[in-house]
């Protein structure tokens, strides 16, 4: 096809038009950011310690001294927060790309493949989505949870932990959608001129049908942060997650919920921060969709 | 619907019953130490007597023997004991499952409830109002991890305005309808906050499978024959809008049990949930394991049961 420099817009761009119209996933992606940055910059303007315990200022509320109030420890609650929201928000990525990473992979195979290896992988993927996710995360944290932690640190084990088994858990819509492009993109003209012209069979794959299934990749991507966040607070809510001197959004609540009566800013604080980050998600995956996933528009 | 369909339905459980089996199996082979053998890496025990523990106990056999072994004993029933309270694992779970199975069937009711006529609704008119609001406040309910709003709701109607108790007993006081009236005000809570976590999801569901039946030519059919709005919806769209939700809801088992152990802690409501997260914390590996087969097996049997409701609503699926 010849060139035409003028008046063509680029792919990024015109997704970002569209998304642009999108004005609640706008708005998320304001909300969002200003999250992940004042979780990011916080640490360095508020320079209180988030294990300075002050029993005089037990159970306080917001004030000018601790802006978000204080745990029954009399800990800053800000400082807290922005130091559990980054291992929260970093879980919820890290989650994200391990299983991006094995949808695609998974996908992939079953899409080229075809016959017995596509159908033992749709096999597999079923049963995966037949599993009681939250029952075997706590049976798969509770048996090896000791052993990584005294691998790599408490902190660093059960970081590690969380992030395999959510990632895990939770690769088999992407690895379906992947499938799904691939089974309609490797029978497309395109594919078979770049096999004429003797592309090997990798490069077909990774240069010409994976660019082509890249949008809705991207959307199911987006919602597995939000997922992967609930996943680490509700293991960390159940007092299953990180230890408590790491304290990730769930962690605080955990510890709070006993004083809902006496100390409800507590609980509400970090409750909000995770219902924010998750409903700005889902909602920029919303738009996203609307931007990228050409099956919707 | 053909007694064959039934049959090749559950042939087709069967091995995802098994697959599961090894999933479960593999974890707790690959975990370190022997989580069943507390006894045989106690150091006051004599090597030998430890090396007839560990034969007696077959923790020496092939992998694939343990697995036969450990199959066949979860199939006969026999769970082993529970190390805490020294009764028969299946006998704890089988007192707790009735409770269980009671929040997540009400909260499911009240999801399908809300969920149903507010999607039919927001299909029939697309881009209204009324389906801007639907569709935010179904983002909104999704995005509210059951933990948090089980907290608010408590925060609100126990502790703020003190109408509910947020603590679930089993040994309430009273008969007949008192006791029924207290049963109902300690519930409301837990199975609102599963139905509406649940009901969030199935709203968009719902919609978009109305918004596909409204299209199709039989619906204009009914239109161009002169039947009212209301009865070509009801009679015409709905039935056959709803055969998809049926497998969704299904499908969404899963993440409802999830929600349920979530919930079960939170209002310490007696189920099985609470039951794993206290073996969790009291390192009760049998029960553990029990619990997990259950929930297993109940995603599994709630499948089949959405697979033969489905052959049943929609005859053509079971001839294919």
């Amino acid at each position: 096809m010849a060139t035409r420099p003028a008046r063509r817009r680029s792919p990024g761009r015109e997704a970002w038009r569209r998304f642009r119209r999108h004005r609640l996933a706008v708005a998320s992606l304001v909300a969002l950011s200003l999250v992940i940055l004042g979780v990011l910059v916080c640490p360095l303007l508020w320079k209180v310690p988030i294990d300075d315990i002050d029993f005089a200022a037990k159970l306080a509320m917001p004030s000018a001294a601790h802006p978000l109030g204080t745990d029954d420890l009399g800990q800053d609650l800000l400082a807290r927060l922005a130091y559990g929201g980054r291992i929260s928000l970093a879980v919820g990525f890290a989650a994200m790309l391990v299983a991006v990473l094995v949808g695609v992979v998974v996908g992939s195979v079953a899409g080229m493949a075809s016959g017995r290896v596509d159908a033992t992988l749709m096999w597999v993927s079923d049963l995966f989505l037949s599993l009681p996710q939250l029952p075997l995360l706590l049976l798969i944290i509770y048996l090896f949870r000791d052993t990584l932690s005294a691998l790599f640190g408490m902190e660093g084990g059960v970081f590690l932990l969380m992030v395999l088994v959510i990632g895990g858990l939770r690769w088999m819509p992407v690895a379906r959608l992947v499938r799904a492009q691939f089974l309609s993109l490797r029978e497309k003209e395109f594919v078979d001129a770049a096999r004429a012209l003797g592309a090997s069979r990798l490069r077909v794959v990774v240069r010409h049908i994976l660019p082509n299934a890249l949008g809705p990749v991207i959307v199911a991507a987006t919602i597995e942060v939000a997922s992967a966040v609930i996943a680490e607070s509700t293991l960390s809510f159940l007092g299953l997650g990180f230890p408590p001197d790491t304290p990730t959004w769930g962690r605080i609540l955990f510890d709070a919920k006993d004083y809902l009566d006496i100390a409800p800013h507590w609980a509400l604080f970090p409750g909000a921060a995770i219902f924010i980050v998750v409903l700005t998600i889902n909602f920029i995956g919303d738009g996203l969709r609307d931007a990228l996933d050409s099956r919707r528009v | 619907m053909s007694w064959s369909y039934l049959l090749r339905r559950l042939l087709i459980a069967i091995p995802s019953l098994l697959g599961i089996s090894v999933v479960l199996f593999t974890v707790l082979a690959l975990a370190p130490g022997d989580p069943f053998g507390e006894l045989t890496n106690n150091p006051n025990v004599p090597a030998e007597v430890q090396a007839a523990l560990r034969a007696s106990l077959g923790l020496d056999d092939p992998i694939w023997q343990r697995y036969l072994n450990w199959l066949l004993a979860m199939l006969r029933g026999d769970w082993g004991y529970s190390f805490i309270s020294r009764i028969d694992v299946q006998a704890l779970i089988l007192q707790r499952v009735p409770v269980t199975l009671a929040v997540i069937g009400a909260a499911q009711v009240l999801a399908i409830s809300i969920a149903i006529p507010v999607g039919t609704l927001a299909a029939i008119r697309p881009y209204s109002l009324f389906d801007q609001i639907a569709n935010t406040a179904a983002f909104i309910g999704f995005s509210l991890p059951t933990f948090f709003t089980g907290m608010l709701l408590i925060l609100l109607f126990s502790v703020t305005l003190n109408w509910l108790p947020f603590v679930f007993r089993t040994d309430l006081p009273g008969s007949g309808l008192t006791w029924w009236w207290e049963q109902f005000r300690q519930s409301v809570m837990p199975v609102t906050v599963l139905g509406l976590f649940q009901g969030a999801s199935l709203v968009r569901y719902a919609r978009a499978s109305v918004l596909d039946v409204v299209k199709l030519d039989y619906v204009t059919t009914a239109r161009s024959k002169g039947i009212g709005a209301r009865r070509v919806v009801m009679r015409h769209v709905l039935r056959n809008a709803l055969i998809p939700v049926v497998t969704l809801v299904a499908l969404q088992m899963p993440a409802v049990f999830g929600g349920a152990i979530v919930t079960e802690q939170i209002f310490r409501v007696p189920g099985i949930g609470s039951l794993l997260i206290s073996s969790i914390l009291a390192n009760d590996t049998p029960v553990i394991m029990g619990v997990t087969s259950v929930f297993a097996a109940l995603v599994i049997l709630f499948n089949l049961l959405a697979d033969v409701l489905y052959g049943w609503l929609d005859p053509r699926i079971a001839f294919r």
